[in-house]
Formats: structure tokens, C-alpha cells, sequence
């Protein structure tokens, strides 16, 4: 069985990849991913304006009470010279996991500033990252902005990061855009190697005992998967790109519908996060099994099978098409007996 | 090769070079002696290697007394090994000390010397502790300044290697240990070089070893001990030769010579002043100054002081001397003469008699300088000027008004003897600044420079938040010799408004001077807010006057309250001490080599500071007239008792050194509460209060670390005559109606922690950033608030007796009688010190170890602990570090046996006193607020009975009455003491079933020396001596208390359960035998927010790394399980809890690997000690010891 495929010009051994969450923070679950079979591994999301104020934090918490009295000059140890600030820790175990791994290790940033997104990205890529992954994630607040200019913004960074970085850069893009093909498009054509479908935004949810916003992580589910799966769809084969896919994968099955709607790659973090780093074996398995129950012998007689653009002349009205089909048949109810997920032990909150 | 230069300070120039020569250092914490042994341990985590190209091995210690032992045995194996103490430190040194020495064993001790502890402590330095050591049979070598100190600190290790009597090195503490100079750095060749690899070998020949073996040390009788003790007498004779041997070798090296004693001055000198230390090179420098005007005056500095080479000083001594002063840096109270004096009368004085010496001249010798007090050019011209009167006072002092004895020399407090050449400029910060920092770094630019010379010195505030530091820098294109404090600026910066209304600044202002002040007023306003005594110097002595908005600049620029980097680049525009481009870009430089590794953003705000400063830099058009009516207000009110005005208050005023000997308790004794005096006012924005929202539920005021927040119920018809604006709201009190409720706010005692609004649980329900206490701007509520606090203190206490005190709610009602000390804003330790003293304070007895809590408690002139409107209070007293159990049981003797005598004598004297009052007395019951209260009133009848009955016996009772109150006997201190050095006192004082009460301020760390490691310090946390983390558990004391079967004890959080803490702590107080309660603590040492400290208190608890628990043994008695662990199953993991602190944080900066091991080990070690916890819990009662107690029933 011949399971390999390219995504951002990298060789991998299989299309599953094991996308930013917590889970691909440490050298330690970096490499468990990879041992349980990953065939690439993006690392958890630098995010700039964290970095920026973590940083702070703790230079000023460590000055905090130094040089006040005359007992103490301080009241930590000096740091020693191998001390280093949150980013270079991120750089120290991006370097680390791409030597051990075994498995290539793409860097996954969120810059907060123009420079941020160069500066950042170039010190990903000299710590040995193989690839970029743009993890852009802009909320237009002012309702005065538009979205000629949120979308210049996007194409702006990815032209700044490419001009400065050498190794391929995707984009992880959200679905919220008038037209997120051409958006693909444009972004391609600004340089993106690659485009994954789709970020997903944490909205807040309101507290109603503090009467507060509360943002807490909700795992993705099987569910989530129909819009990404719908632009994978209409995407595969008309850009000059590779593409990724996620969300809502819990099985080999979502794995199997991405890499028949055209995904060169299907990356996954929530079945990970809920199963275990160990889960990676288990979907790599059942993607084997069904193939070979099926016939396929090479992830490329499978991929894109279903892409539109092999099948419909006008992906537009094929769209439609369906969108009338779901309305007249397939309305109902919804079930009052939904089982509810089962719930990761919040330790967050006190 | 060109020698490197380099600014450093004294002890960090020592212990340069005594890492280098050394293999074993065994080190305890100690001002002023700590950074010695921190830099030894940080350079050997950093795998630094001495000059035989191994890393040192650094041991902290559980005490001095273990240190010492330490480097006796590891001397005795035949490893060069040292050790750095001071002080008291050093007197525990001293058993081992004489065995050493006798032993005839090469090491050097390097000291930093300090006052010694008598009525009063002081952390500053002098000459007693090293004086004390005298006759150890170590030599002795002191060093002036901090090249000296470098130098000598290698003479002393090339000596006690050939000679083998062992060194004691020291250096002024603080005036030179901790004063920054430049200084030629010895190359590890030249160390090297001086070090005798043969002595070396013979030393490690002598060392014990199997192969070989010997006994030493044996004990002998009296037909040999005495001789054995004179066979090291020829050591003793040629050590002193062979110290100058060793001196000149250096001087070849490296061209700086030195010998045992320095003579500075004309052949012709006919007065001398003898002196060692940084004293020394004050004298010489005022000698040079009077030998300029023609006065034939001389200067003797004593380098080695033990051996004393008699022949030497001899020939030091300029032929003609007619007149000798000795100056002591130390007391020897009931002595003929100090020692340095004795012994110079006793060389003189043979050399007479032997006919060496023709005519003996007159020797007169005095003291200065104690505790660092600033020994001025001005006073040792007036030593000279003593010596050249036909009568000069022996035995005198100076520096001080002694209007008891008449000792002190009067002395020009303005003479200048610095020339132009040397710029001096003094700062004026606030703690938290980030002034002394910066000011290092100028001095360091500065002094670098290869024409550039600087001294930096720098003076703190003993409170622990919002103290003012004082810099004395100067710089020049000469050494800088001048180890006293600058009182002839020619620039004064005022880095904090609100100083103009309290320091006096300027006096120290040389005319023409400039004057910065960072001021919220601009150029054009500023003028007409400063008070009339500022107002007319900058008239008056024609200064220059800048001001800048420097924290609105910091501010904006994200950097907090941290002005330093904006005031230095105006301090370098201004000062023109070099030019300012290089200047800029040196401060660039260093922002990046501080910075750079650590966060980028924050090199970038730095970089902007620098590059806004000077925009916002602006020359005050000085009016030629003075035109403000403000004066400076009073520090205390007139209304404050005598004492406070005349010392406590001058003191807080900064005219301490001003007031005379006679103003002082003779034995130490002080008033309490006079905290209530300060008026800090440190805090811009303060809490506020809603009644509105409020639900009276106390969780604020039992937070407040200061005492800041109290609260009343009272009658409505108290509230008559409110000031407008008083706050008050309806009391939810059963059976009082008209009952009203306030919650004072002490805002000018309020350090603005926010404690009490992070812990506030009433949030308005339509807003829920509004609570019912909210952080405020406290200038526009000043004035309302000070009247309020004047109408809220006339309203009546409500009675102890009428209090629950068994729950917050009603606790809040209760006086504290600790309060506003100068502990750290959000301190963990002082909310559990003002809960004990609103539990039990009006009859409470307070052994406190040394460590912050006695620092912020006792810090003279403010005084934390309190007494109530009846006069009874808190009854505190320090006795050492080590030694806090076994004090605080000797209270309990003495108590105990008072009482005893108290009750034998009534029991006989009953018949006269009325047989119902006596045995009302006697059996009284003492548990309850009213218990007490009755139990006073009847004491107070017996005294007026007694004091009619005129006989021996009721005369005898009268003075022991007072013990029928049962007292309540508290051991407070900090994890240093009770795990580490007091553990030996604290587990003996516990294992004698006594009732007293310790209570364990557990931070985890030596916090008042500056966060190094205890036995209380947990795995994976860094701390200063385990920089690299912590490897192994933390000692669980609590278990080992338990382990005796009838210790009451409790582990305790306050921020996790409130409740729990009091009721661990009334129970504590009331069983009758040992109790021991472990507090955490948060503290700063932690790095966190100290805002959000109970919220972590709760963390550690949720994650069970701090389980709550109560471990009682009276229920044992009741056949139930006197263990109960009283918080839930771990509820989150322990990286949630640890991870928030950058003690744990940190190592995963630097070691990523190690960080997530040790989390791991420290995850399961908590695991594991739960499981012990809950074994214990669910075991039957029957299964606790100890049970020989039952075998008599």
C-alpha cells in the first residue's frame, strides 16, 4: 500500500497530520505523535502578542522587589547565560523536535504585527522548521473596517513573509470571506505554498454567574467537517497550491472523505486531544484498511475523486443544486436526545 | 598584556578570587556577607572553574554553626575550602573556629563585617563581630576598599597556605562589600603565581586518610593540654613575615603594594590617627587635606590586625608622633580600652619600658562608625583636632551627640575636602524604581571607560515596599578613595514627587548645583507645588532645575513605574560627564546585554525610553523670590506621647543620626504601635469601598497585610456628628435594628496591593468588574478620607466579649493589634501575624525568629505590633535566628512558674483577700472572650485587695498577679529558621509537651536575605543556591510533628480557606500542650502577582501540593481519628498551580527538559504525600500513637 503523499513540497510517508494544539507544544508529545505514526507534525502556534507579554511578565516579575532594601539585591537567582526568553524556549524545542522527530516539523505562527510576522517567521525558519504555517487569526472589530482591507492585510503578510523565508509557508485560513476561493486564490498567487482549510475561531461564551465572557477550547466534531470538506471540494485542482485540510476528523472516515474531495494532506488535533497522541496509529490503520478493503493502492487513486472541478463543468451550480436537495429532503427535527460530549475534566477554572 | 579593569563591588571583588582558590565552599546566608556566597554558587552552576581548572563545590548550609563544621571537616580531608559569614553568623562559627586554628589549618574565612545583635540588631557594619573572633587564634587582615579587598583576599589564601594558621579576611559590610569601585582585576596568572602548589600538597598531605592514618583532636588532661597549646607559638611568630612576604610577591605581580600596617603622612608627624578598615582611608584622605594647610598630622591603617606584629608598628610610627588617636569600629563595653586601642597602648607602652621607644606619646583612643554610621571627613578632623589639644578626651566618640557621657568630639558636619575634579551626584528613588539599578549601570559606563573612575554607594530603606534608596555616585578621572556618603552634590535628582515634601534633598546641594525632579508638573506649574524649605534652597544656592514627567513617559511606554531608563539618559544630558551620544549609545548597549536574551520587546521599550527622555526634559524658569507658605508637614502629630516625637519621629524624619545618646532606652525597650505614625502613603491608587454591595463578610480585612481595612458595628446614634461623606450601612446584626455597619479604609497606610479587592466575593450583579470594594485614585478621597478615619476612630470597639470570633465575618470586628508594618505589599506572612493578634493579641507573647517577619514588625522607629485602648497588647521580642524555639520556651518556663508562685501565694493569702475571690481566681475557666474578661476584672480587685494588705506575701503576689490571665505563648518565623536552623531548638522545645504556639510563616525560602533555598523549598522551584532547581522534595515537617502523638498540628492556607485557618489556629491556641501550624505564604520570592497571592494560596491547595489539614490530639483521646484532611482531592494539576510562579516558570526558560522531569518527579511526589495524607485520615483512632499514655488509665 502506497500511502505517500507531497504537501508543501515535503515527502511524507502518509497524509495524516497532526495539527497545532497543546499536544505538539513539547519535545516529549512531539515525539509521541511522531512514534505514534505522524507522518508530520505543526508545532502548537507561536503567538506574538503572548510572547511579547510573557515575556514582560516575567522580566518585570523577577525585578519585582530587587534593589529595594539593603538585604536582598533580589530575589531570584541570576539567570544563567543559557537563560532564554518564551520565544527562544519555542525555537529551543522546534530545534530539538526536528532533529529527533524523524517526521518533518512545520512551524505554526500568529503574528500580531507587520514585523512580527517576518521577524518571528524568520527565527522559526532558522531554528529548522521545514515549513510555515501562517495561522492568521483577525477578528475586524470595527465594523468601519472593510473587507478589501482585511483581505489586503492577509495577502500583505504572506508577500512580507515570503520575501524573507525560504522554506515553503501555507496559510491556515477561516471559511469567513465573501469569496474564500478567490481569497485562496489571491493568497496563492501573493506566494503561499499552501492553503489549510480552516482555522477555526474560539467565540466567546458568556458566564452567566460573572456575567462575563468566558473563552474556553470546544473540541471539533465529526459535524464540522461538512464545510471544510465543501471547499476542499470546489478548491482541489485549481490552485497552483497544495492543500490541507481539518477539522471535525474522528476516524478514518473524515480522513478518507478530505482525501476524496482533493486534500493532499488531512491534519487533526482534536481526535488527538481527545484520544490520545496514540489515536494518529489507530487513524493511519483504519485509512489502510478501508483502502485496501476498497481497492485503492496509492493515495493518489483516491485523491480528489470527488473534487468538483473533475466532476462539474459549473462547481457554482452544482452548489446550488445541492443546497436545493438538502432543503427538500433532508429537514428534520433535531434530536432532543443529542448525547452530549464527553467533557474534558476543566481544570482551568477555581 | 594590559591588567582589566573592571567596576564591581567589595564582594564581588573578594569573592573573585576566593572561588578561584577553593574547592569546597560551605555557605549560609547572611547580610552582608549573602552575594559572596550567591556569586560562588551561581559561578559554580555556571560550571566555572578555579585556577586548578575544577568547579568548586558549593554546600549551602542548615546554619553558621553547620558551615563551620563543614569547612573543618573538609579542611581535615584535605580540600582548600572556605566559607563567607558576618555577625552573629560568624559568633557561631567561633567553637569551630577555635579548632581550626588549633589545628593549624590553611583556610580563609571571608567576612563582611557587621554589628553584632545586643539591645538592638542591625544589619549594618562595623568591626564588633570580627573583634569577637580575635582569639580564635585566626589571623586577621582587613582591607579598606574593594581593590584592597580583592587583593588581600588572595594575600590571605597565599599566606595561610605557608604559614597554616587560618585567616579571617574581611571588609567593611556595606561601606566596602557592597560600595561599587573600579578595580584592577588580578589575572587567574597572577592568582595563580601566588599560590604555593607545594603548600597546597602539604596541605593535602596532613589531611586524614586511611591510607595513612592519625588521630587529631584528642582530649588531654592537665599535665598536657597547656603545653599542646603552646606548640603553635612559632606558627604564630613568623605568620606575619610571611603575610608581608606574601604582599610583596603580589606587588611584583601586579604592582600594588601593601604591608601589615600602612603609614600615610610626614616623617615629621606629630599626631597620628590609627585606624583600620574604610575608616582608615577616610582619615588619610582628611590628612592629606590638613598636610595641605601645613598640619603635621600622619595615618596609621592596621592591615593585619592578628597576628599584631609589634615590631612593625614600631617602625611605622613616625619618630617624632607626640600624639596617638586609635579609632575602634566596635564596643566593648566595661573594657579598659577597645582592643585596637588596648593593644597599641600595650606596643607602646613595653616598647617604653624595653627602652625602644624614648618617650612615650600620648595614645587616646575612640569609637565611630558603628553600624555603618558615616564616618565623614569632617570627623576625622576632628579626631586630629582633638590630638592637638593639651587635654584630649579619652575614651570619646564620634559621629554622635553623647549628652549621657560626654564622649563625643564636635565635628564639621560641612566640611568638603573633594575638589572640583570629582563630580557627585545623589539620587533619590523609591524602591521599586528600578534607580539602583540603573545608577550601577551608570556608575559601570562610566567607570569602564579607560580615563573614567566611579564609585557608586547606594542606601536603602528598611521597608520592604515603597522605601526610599539614596545613591551616592561619583566620578572622575582619578580612583575614587572615599568611603563616606556625599553630602556636597553638584547634581541631585528626585526620581519620586512626593519626596520634596518629606526629604530634605537639597541640603546636600553644593551651590550652582542642577536639580532634577521627576514631576508630574510642568515647567510652568511645578514651581507652586513645592514647599517653602525646597522652594528657598534652589533660590538660595542658585540651582539649575529641570523637571520631567518621567513616569508619565514610562508609563506610556509600557514600562510601569520603572523610570530609570528615562531619568539616567537626563542624568547623563545634564551631568555632562561624557559626551552624550557615547553616553546613549552606552546605555543602549547595556539595555541590550541586560535584556536581549530575556525579551526583545522590552530592549525596545527601553530603547524608546531613552529616545523620549530628553523631548520631555525641561529647565524650570527659577522665580527670584521664594513665594510658597507650605512648609514641610509634621511627621507625627503634636498630639503623638513625647517618645514618638522626639525619636520615633525624628527618626522617620531622617534626622536619626541628630538625636542624642540620651534620648534612647538604655536596654533596648520601645514602644509598640508606632507604625500608626508613618503616614506612608506609598499607594497612588487605593481601595474603595460600596456599601451598597458590601455583604459584611470580612474576606477583605482578614487579606489585608496591613491592618488597612477595619471594620465596626455600632448604634445609629454613633453616627451623630459624622463627618459629611462618612461611609456606613445597615448591619445585618439578630437583635439590633438600628445597628450600623462601616468599613474604614486607613488609605495612607494602604500599599495598594489589591489583596482585598481580588478576594472581595460581592460583585455588583448588572457589572461584574464592580465590587463591593474597588480600586481607586486615592489624592481626590484623601482629604474626605482623613476626616472619616478621624470619626471612625471615635466610634467605640465593639466588645471582645460580644464577638464570634470563630468565623470571618466576626473576626473582622476585632482590633488588630499588628498593623501598617513595613512588610511587602500583598505579603503572604502578615495576614496570618494580624489574625493571631486580633485572636489573642491583648495577652499575646511573641517570640520572633530573625527573618522578614522581625524586620517588618521591628524595625525601629516603626513598630508593627500594638497595644489596645486598655493599654495590653502584643509582647514581642527577637532573640536570634537560630534560637526562637528555645527562647519562646523560656517564656513558657518563666511563665509558667510565675504562675505557679502566683497561685501558691493565693491559695495562702485567700483568707486575706476574701476565700470566694481567691477561688474564683484559681478555678477559673480561661477559653472565652468573657472568661477573660472576668477573669481581668477579678485580677484587678485582688490588686486593690493586695495593695491595702502591705505584707511581704501580698507584695510578692502583686508583682505576679497579672500571670492568673492565661497568656498566650506564639514562636513565629519563617521556614529558614524552623526547617533549617532553628529545627534542632524548634523539635526539642516541641518534644517537651509545653504550651506554646509556633506558627511557621512558610515561604518556602529564605526571604529576607533574598529568596535562598530552605528545606522548605519545593521540587522543581529555583532559588538562590539552587538555581538550577531543586531536586528533592521538601521536607515535611508537619508529618515529622505528628509523629510525636500529642503535637496539635496544622497545615494552613488563608487563600484557600479562611476559615480553616482561624479554626486551626484557635485550636492550636487552645490545646494545651505543642502546636505547630505550617502557613503558606506567598511572597515575592515566588514571582507572582502579588494581587492575585490568596488566589494561588487556593491553587496550591486545589492541586494538593498544600493539602489543608488538622491533626489534633485530643480527639485521639475521644477514640476518633485525630487527623482530618480538611481540603478536597487534588482538583487541578500541579502545573497549573506551579507554572504561574516564575520560580517554577524560569527553569523552563533554561533547561526545558530538566523543567518538565522535575514537574513530573514533583507531580508524583505530591501524589505520593497525598496518599500518605489520606492513608492517615481514613485510619481508625485507635491507630495513633501514642498509646503510652493510656497505659496508666
Amino acid at each position: 500500500m502506497d500511502l505517500r503523499t507531497r504537501y508543501l513540497g515535503l515527502e511524507l510517508k502518509h497524509p495524516i497530520v497532526a495539527s497545532a494544539s497543546s499536544l505538539t507544544r513539547s519535545l516529549d508529545d512531539i515525539c509521541r505523535l511522531a512514534d505514534a505514526g505522524a507522518s508530520a507534525v505543526v508545532m502548537a502556534s507561536v503567538f506574538e502578542e503572548q510572547v511579547v507579554a510573557e515575556e514582560l511578565r516575567e522580566a518585570f516579575l523577577l525585578e519585582e522587589g530587587a534593589e529595594t532594601q539593603g538585604e536582598a539585591s533580589g530575589y531570584f537567582p541570576e539567570r544563567p547565560d543559557d537563560h532564554r526568553g518564551l520565544l527562544d524556549a519555542h525555537l529551543e524545542t522546534l530545534r530539538l523536535a526536528a532533529e529527533r522527530a524523524g517526521v518533518p516539523i512545520i512551524a505554526s505562527l500568529n503574528g500580531a504585527s507587520q514585523q512580527g510576522w517576518v521577524a518571528f517567521a524568520r527565527r522559526l525558519e532558522q531554528a529548522g522548521a521545514s515549513a510555515i504555517e501562517l495561522n492568521v487569526y483577525r477578528v475586524p472589530a470595527d465594523p468601519r473596517e472593510t473587507g478589501e482591507s482585511v483581505e489586503a492585510s492577509y495577502l500583505e503578510i504572506v508577500r512580507a513573509v515570503k520575501a524573507q523565508v525560504h522554506v515553503p509557508v501555507a496559510v491556515k485560513l477561516a471559511p469567513y470571506f465573501s469569496s474564500p476561493g478567490n481569497m485562496a486564490l489571491r493568497l496563492v498567487e501573493a506566494g503561499a505554498d499552501g492553503i489549510v482549510m480552516f482555522s477555526r475561531f474560539y467565540e466567546p461564551d458568556i458566564d452567566l454567574q460573572s456575567l462575563t465572557a468566558r473563552s474556553d477550547l470546544e473540541l471539533s466534531t465529526a459535524s464540522e467537517a461538512r464545510l471544510p470538506l465543501t471547499w476542499v471540494a470546489l478548491l482541489a485542482g485549481r490552485l497552483d497550491a497544495a492543500l490541507a485540510a481539518g477539522s471535525g476528523i474522528e476516524s478514518h472516515e473524515e480522513v478518507v472523505k478530505y482525501l476524496l474531495v482533493g486534500a493532499d494532506v488531512v491534519m487533526t488535533a482534536s481526535s488527538l486531544l481527545r484520544h490520545g497522541p496514540e489515536h494518529m496509529g489507530t487513524l493511519v490503520r483504519g485509512l489502510e484498511t478501508w483502502m485496501t478493503s476498497r481497492g485503492f493502492g496509492s493515495i493518489g487513486d483516491l485523491r480528489g475523486r470527488l473534487a468538483v472541478s473533475r466532476r462539474h463543468a459549473d462547481p457554482a451550480a452544482f452548489m446550488r443544486a445541492q443546497y436545493y436537495e438538502i432543503l427538500s429532503h433532508c429537514w428534520a427535527a433535531p434530536s432532543s436526545t443529542a448525547p452530549a460530549l464527553q467533557a474534558r475534566p476543566d481544570h482551568r477554572r477555581l | 598584556m594590559t591588567a582589566q579593569t573592571t567596576m564591581m563591588d567589595g564582594n564581588t571583588a573578594v569573592a573573585h578570587v576566593a572561588y578561584r582558590v577553593n574547592e569546597v565552599c560551605a555557605i549560609f546566608p547572611i547580610t552582608p556577607s549573602s552575594p559572596m556566597a550567591e556569586l560562588t554558587d551561581d559561578w559554580s552552576a555556571q560550571g566555572i572553574k578555579n585556577i586548578w581548572g575544577i568547579v568548586p563545590v558549593v554546600q549551602e548550609m542548615q546554619a553558621e554553626g553547620g558551615a563551620a563544621g563543614c569547612v573543618h571537616g573538609s579542611l581535615q580531608s584535605g580540600a582548600l575550602t572556605t566559607t563567607f559569614t558576618a555577625s552573629q553568623g560568624l559568633m557561631l562559627m567561633l567553637p569551630n573556629m577555635y579548632k581550626i586554628a588549633g589545628e593549624l589549618t590553611p583556610t580563609v574565612f571571608h567576612i563582611a563585617a557587621r554589628a553584632l545583635a545586643a539591645a538592638t540588631s542591625s544589619i549594618f557594619g562595623d568591626h564588633q563581630d570580627i573583634m569577637a573572633a580575635r582569639g580564635t587564634g585566626f589571623a586577621i587582615l582587613g582591607a579598606a576598599s574593594v581593590q584592597e579587598g580583592h587583593d588581600l583576599a588572595l594575600v590571605a589564601q597565599a599566606a595561610t597556605l605557608e604559614a597554616r594558621v587560618p585567616f579571617i579576611h574581611f571588609t567593611d559590610g556595606f561601606r566596602t562589600s557592597h560600595e561599587y569601585n573600579k578595580i584592577t582585576l588580578l589575572s587567574e596568572d597572577q592568582i595563580r603565581a601566588m599560590i604555593d602548589n607545594d603548600r597546597v600538597a602539604e596541605h593535602r598531605q596532613r589531611a586524614l586518610s586511611p591510607e595513612h592514618p592519625v588521630i587529631r583532636g584528642t582530649w588531654q588532661n592537665p599535665d598536657t593540654y597547656f603545653q599542646s597549646r603552646e606548640r603553635v607559638n612559632p606558627y604564630y611568630a613568623k605568620t606575619p613575615d610571611i603575610v608581608q612576604v606574601k604582599m610583596d610577591q603580589l606587588a611584583e605581580l601586579c604592582g600594588r603594594k601593601y604591608s601589615l600596617f600602612r603609614y600615610d603622612g610626614p616623617n615629621d608627624a606629630e599626631r597620628v590617627v590609627v585606624c583600620m578598615g574604610s575608616g582608615a582611608a577616610v582619615v588619610r584622605k582628611t590628612a592629606a587635606w590638613l598636610q595641605r594647610r601645613g598640619e603635621k598630622v600622619g595615618t596609621l591603617q592596621v592591615l593585619l590586625y592578628r597576628p599584631f606584629d609589634r615590631e612593625r608598628f614600631l617602625k611605622m610610627l613616625p619618630p617624632g608622633v607626640k600624639s596617638i588617636a586609635v579609632l575602634d569600629r566596635t564596643k566593648e563595653p566595661g573594657a579598659a580600652f577597645e582592643p585596637l586601642h588596648a593593644d597599641v597602648i600595650g606596643v607602646l607602652a613595653d616598647a617604653l619600658s624595653s627602652g625602644r621607644l624614648e618617650r612615650m606619646p600620648r595614645v587616646i583612643g575612640g569609637r565611630y562608625g558603628l553600624s555603618s554610621k558615616d564616618f565623614s571627613p569632617g570627623m576625622a578632623k576632628a579626631v586630629f583636632d582633638e590630638l592637638a589639644k593639651p587635654s584630649p578626651k579619652n575614651g570619646f566618640t564620634v559621629g554622635i551627640i553623647d549628652d549621657v557621657m560626654q564622649t563625643g568630639l564636635d565635628y564639621d558636619r560641612t566640611l568638603d575636602i573633594e575638589g572640583d575634579d570629582v563630580v557627585r551626584a545623589l539620587f533619590f528613588g523609591l524602591g521599586a524604581d528600578g534607580t539602583v539599578g540603573a545608577n550601577k549601570n551608570s556608575a559601570k559606563i562610566l567607570g569602564d571607560r579607560p580615563d573614567g573612575y566611579a564609585q557608586g554607594y547606594f542606601e536603602y530603606d528598611s521597608h520592604k515596599s515603597g522605601g526610599a534608596t539614596i545613591s551616592h555616585l561619583r566620578f572622575g578621572k582619578a580612583p575614587i578613595e572615599a568611603p563616606y556618603l556625599i553630602r556636597h552634590a553638584n547634581f541631585v535628582a528626585c526620581h519620586k514627587f512626593g519626596f520634596v515634601n518629606k526629604l530634605d534633598m537639597l541640603s546636600s546641594a553644593l551651590p550652582g548645583a542642577t536639580f532634577l525632579l521627576n514631576s508630574p508638573y510642568g515647567p510652568d506649574d511645578v514651581w507652586n507645588q513645592l514647599p517653602r524649605p525646597v522652594q528657598r534652597q534652589i533660590v538660595d544656592k542658585n540651582l539649575r532645575f529641570f523637571v520631567i514627567d518621567a513616569s508619565d513617559v514610562a508609563l506610556r511606554l509600557g514600562l510601569g513605574p520603572r523610570v530609570n531608563t528615562v531619568l539616567q539618559t537626563c542624568f547623563f544630558h545634564l551631568a555632562k560627564v561624557m559626551p552624550e551620544t557615547e553616553a546613549i549609545d552606552a546605555i543602549k548597549h547595556s539595555i541590550e546585554k541586560d535584556y536581549a536574551k530575556k525579551s526583545q520587546a522590552i530592549v525596545k521599550m527601553n530603547n524608546a525610553a531613552v529616545d523620549a527622555a530628553l523631548a520631555a526634559l525641561h529647565e524650570v524658569k527659577v522665580p527670584a523670590q521664594i513665594s510658597s507658605t507650605r512648609d514641610l508637614p509634621p511627621i507625627v502629630p503634636a498630639s503623638a506621647p513625647a517618645f514618638v516625637r522626639n525619636v520615633t519621629g525624628e527618626i522617620m524624619a531622617g534626622r536619626g543620626d541628630d538625636i542624642p545618646v540620651s534620648h534612647f532606652p538604655a536596654d533596648g525597650t520601645f514602644p509598640v504601635g508606632t507604625t500608626r505614625y508613618e503616614k506612608r502613603n506609598i499607594a497612588v491608587e487605593v481601595p474603595i469601598w460600596d456599601p451598597d454591595l458590601c455583604i459584611h463578610c470580612g474576606q477583605c480585612s482578614i487579606v489585608c497585610p496591613h491592618s488597612v481595612i477595619r471594620a465596626k458595628a455600632y448604634d445609629a446614634k454613633a453616627l451623630e456628628g459624622a463627618s459629611a461623606g462618612f461611609k456606613s450601612a445597615p448591619a445585618n446584626v439578630r437583635g439590633y435594628p438600628d445597628a450600623r455597619f462601616t468599613l474604614q479604609f486607613y488609605i495612607e497606610d494602604c500599599t495598594g496591593c489589591g489583596l482585598c479587592v481580588e478576594n472581595c466575593p460581592a460583585h455588583s450583579p448588572t457589572d461584574s468588574n464592580t465590587r463591593a470594594i474597588n480600586m481607586g485614585e486615592k489624592l481626590p478621597i484623601l482629604e474626605q478620607e482623613r476626616r472619616n478615619i478621624a470619626f471612625f476612630e471615635t466610634l467605640p470597639e465593639v466588645e471582645r466579649s460580644r464577638l464570634n470570633l470563630g468565623t470571618v465575618r466576626g473576626v473582622q470586628f476585632a482590633q488588630p493589634l499588628f498593623e501598617f508594618s513595613g512588610a511587602c505589599a500583598g505579603c503572604g506572612e502578615a495576614p496570618y501575624l494580624k489574625l493571631v493578634s486580633q485572636l489573642f493579641g491583648d495577652r499575646m507573647q511573641v517570640a520572633n525568629a530573625t527573618g522578614c517577619s522581625a524586620i517588618f514588625v521591628g524595625n525601629t522607629p516603626a513598630h508593627a505590633w500594638a497595644a489596645d485602648a486598655n493599654g495590653r497588647g502584643v509582647a514581642w521580642a527577637n532573640s536570634l535566628f537560630e534560637d526562637n524555639a528555645e527562647f519562646g520556651l523560656g517564656y513558657r518556663l518563666a511563665i509558667d512558674k510565675q504562675t505557679e508562685i502566683a497561685r501558691d501565694l493565693l491559695a495562702k493569702l485567700a483568707p486575706s483577700v476574701g476565700p470566694h475571690l481567691a477561688n474564683a481566681i484559681l478555678s477559673a475557666d480561661q477559653k472565652t472572650e468573657s472568661d477573660f474578661a472576668h477573669q481581668r476584672s477579678r485580677v484587678a480587685a485582688l490588686k486593690d485587695k493586695l495593695a491595702q494588705l502591705q505584707t511581704d506575701e501580698a507584695k510578692r503576689l502583686l508583682t505576679v498577679a497579672d500571670y492568673f490571665v492565661r497568656r498566650s505563648i506564639w514562636i513565629i518565623g519563617g521556614d529558614g529558621w524552623a526547617y533549617d536552623i532553628g529545627y534542632g531548638g524548634l523539635d526539642h522545645v516541641l518534644a517537651q509537651g509545653r504550651d506554646v504556639n509556633v506558627l511557621v510563616l512558610d515561604t518556602e525560602v529564605y526571604s529576607n536575605t533574598g529568596g535562598q533555598a530552605s528545606k522548605a523549598t519545593p521540587l522543581g522551584a529555583s532559588a538562590k543556591f539552587a538555581a538550577a532547581g531543586k531536586r528533592i522534595p521538601r521536607k515535611d515537617l508537619a508529618l515529622q510533628a505528628i509523629s510525636y502523638g500529642y503535637v496539635y498540628v496544622a497545615q494552613i492556607a488563608m487563600g484557600a480557606n479562611s476559615e480553616h485557618a482561624l479554626l486551626a489556629l484557635r485550636e492550636a491556641e487552645a490545646y494545651p500542650g505543642p502546636s505547630l501550624i505550617l502557613a503558606y505564604s506567598h511572597c515575592i520570592a515566588h514571582g507572582i502577582e502579588m494581587r492575585l497571592g490568596m488566589k494561588q494560596q487556593a491553587r496550591a491547595t486545589a492541586s494538593g501540593y498544600w493539602p489543608l489539614f488538622r491533626f489534633d490530639p485530643t480527639m485521639r483521646k475521644a477514640g476518633l481519628n485525630p487527623f482530618r484532611l480538611d481540603s478536597t482531592r487534588p482538583r487541578i494539576p500541579l502545573e497549573d498551580y506551579a507554572y504561574r510562579e516564575i520560580r517554577y516558570k524560569t527553569l523552563t526558560r533554561s533547561n526545558p527538559e530538566g523543567a518538565a522531569e522535575m514537574l513530573k518527579q514533583a507531580q508524583a511526589a505530591l501524589d505520593e504525600r497525598y496518599c500518605v495524607y489520606e492513608d492517615l485520615a481514613s485510619r481508625d483512632g485507635s491507630r495513633f500513637l501514642p498509646h503510652w499514655e493510656d497505659a496508666t488509665e
